[in-house]
């Protein structure tokens, strides 16, 4: 079998498959083909925020954190992006791991965008398999510098971090869709420095707009219990401790149960990565998230979403290739052609396509 | 499948902190559309080598200023090929005397830029080197 030294824990073999996988190569294809059936074991924890938040020096912490307490093997997947005029790229998230060097059971691989533009790469997914077959148990996956909309993490992960830090936004940037609607955790880093307090609240309160049916909230200063609405439940289970795509029509066990357990308001953990501060309480509440997922069933229901969206990705990326090749080639040019003098509508043209009437 | 890219690791062994050089040919790597790894200053030839096998690089990049390449590049040549990545081809940049180049070259080195070689001159060595 191609994929025994993998395995076996060999790390050329590994790295060398990666580069494999990641050209789309058929020997990396069959490779993932082998190795899929020893997938499905690792937690997977994505991190992301906006450049400068500090989240490769989080992950740096995070990572000897758990090879110190936890005895765990860690991968991590670095993603920087790719130039979208070269295609070159400087993938520098190692600058900031050099304590995980010399240990055997970290692996890091920096990757290039290459074009993709929701945070990860198009091979990200695939990279966390081989690693996931490799037997490392925490997979981190440290997206690229994340504006509002680079998203893909959370389908992708178990558990996302998003990375704050002070002085980066006001309260108007904290109510906006996106980034951090996906957070399971949230984490304040850098918090020596000035208007960590503003930062904090603002995304507290951000929170609570967010989970209008929580059961806890502040009612003239009091705190005080609130029933959840059954109308409303299925809604927040799926978007809040979800935080997917794919919500409507996938019936996650989740979506049909409304209990106390259902419900993961995301805590907002405060760091300085740069010293370690705060990397205790992160690890604990990265746990109490896990231990969360597989009590309301979220585990297997982000499991789910997750290969849905990967035979999505993959089915997609066929299609259109089969598309592209043979005979269909030269109708594409055609329709292209059409599109650009303004004779047909994008619509239009691959609806034609679709039916295989260009003529 | 798609292209196939070309993986470089720059990387600063030893103890002098002056990485401009090493950010200038990053920078000039990247634009050429190769995917650059930079680890940054002070790195030993280990960590050097650890990073190279796990980046699956084709190039190692050294930037050494400091006058100590006679000790660190046989060194990380020795630990690239004892991870079986004795096809990894190494360049050094920095200041090299004139002396000592040919032995570098000897142990293996595919290249080596002191001041004022031009960033052409170590890309298209590299695309040639990778061939």
């Amino acid at each position: 079998m191609l994929t025994q030294p993998i395995l076996e824990g060999n790390r050329l073999a590994l790295s060398r498959l990666l580069t494999q996988v990641e050209n789309d190569s058929p020997e990396g294809r069959d490779a993932l083909a082998e190795l899929f059936p020893h997938t499905g074991k690792a937690h997977l924890i994505g991190v992301t925020g906006a450049p400068g938040t500090g989240k490769s020096s989080l992950v740096n912490q995070l990572t000897l954190h758990y090879r110190k307490e936890k005895n765990k093997k860690v991968a991590i997947i670095a993603v920087d992006p790719s130039s979208p005029f070269t295609g070159g790229a400087v993938l520098g998230d190692r600058v900031r791991m050099r304590d995980l060097s010399g240990d055997d059971g970290v692996f890091i691989r920096s990757m290039a965008t290459r074009g993709s533009v929701g945070g990860l790469a198009q091979k990200t997914a695939a990279f966390v398999q081989v690693f996931d077959a490799a037997g490392y148990e925490i997979i981190i996956i440290e997206t690229v510098g994340a504006g509002q909309s680079e998203v893909d993490i959370a389908r992708l992960a178990h558990t996302t971090i998003v990375v704050e830090a002070p002085g980066l936004g006001d309260d108007i940037q904290a109510i906006k869709a996106g980034i951090l609607e996906i957070a399971d955790v949230l984490v304040v880093n850098k918090a020596d420095r000035p208007g960590v307090e503003n930062t904090e609240r603002a995304l507290r309160s951000t929170l609570e707009l967010a989970h209008p049916t929580k059961r806890v909230v502040h009612h003239h200063g009091r705190m005080m219990k609130v029933d959840v609405t059954p109308s409303r439940s299925p809604e927040r289970s799926e978007g809040a401790a979800k935080g997917l795509a794919h919500q409507a029509g996938d019936s996650s066990p989740s979506s049909t149960v409304q209990n106390d357990k259902d419900i993961w308001i995301p805590p907002i953990i405060k760091t300085i990565s740069t010293e370690g501060i705060g990397i205790p309480e992160l690890a604990k509440a990265i746990e109490e998230h896990k231990f969360h997922l597989h009590q309301s069933g979220d585990w297997s229901a982000r499991d789910r979403a997750r290969l849905r969206s990967e035979l999505d990705a993959v089915l997609q990326e066929a299609l259109m290739s089969r598309f592209l090749t043979g005979a269909h080639r030269d109708e594409y040019e055609e329709a292209l052609e059409k599109v650009i003098r303004r004779d047909m509508s994008p619509y239009e043209a691959a609806r034609i396509l679709l039916n295989g009437k260009m003529k | 499948m798609t292209e196939k890219k070309i993986r470089v690791l720059v990387a600063k062994p030893g103890l002098d902190g002056h990485d401009r050089g090493a950010k200038v040919v990053a920078r000039a790597l990247r634009d050429a559309g190769m995917e650059v790894i930079y680890t940054g200053l002070r790195q030993t030839p280990e960590m050097i080598a650890e990073a190279a096998l796990q980046e699956d690089v084709d190039v190692v990049g050294l930037s050494i200023l400091s006058g100590a390449h006679m000790a660190l590049a046989p060194r990380i040549l020795e630990l690239l090929k004892a991870n079986g990545q004795e096809h990894i081809k190494v360049f050094i940049g920095g200041i090299v005397p004139d002396d000592d180049a040919p032995k570098l070259r000897e142990m293996g080195i595919a290249g080596i830029y002191g001041p004022g070689a031009s960033t052409e001159e170590i890309i298209r060595d590299i695309r040639e080197a990778v061939k």
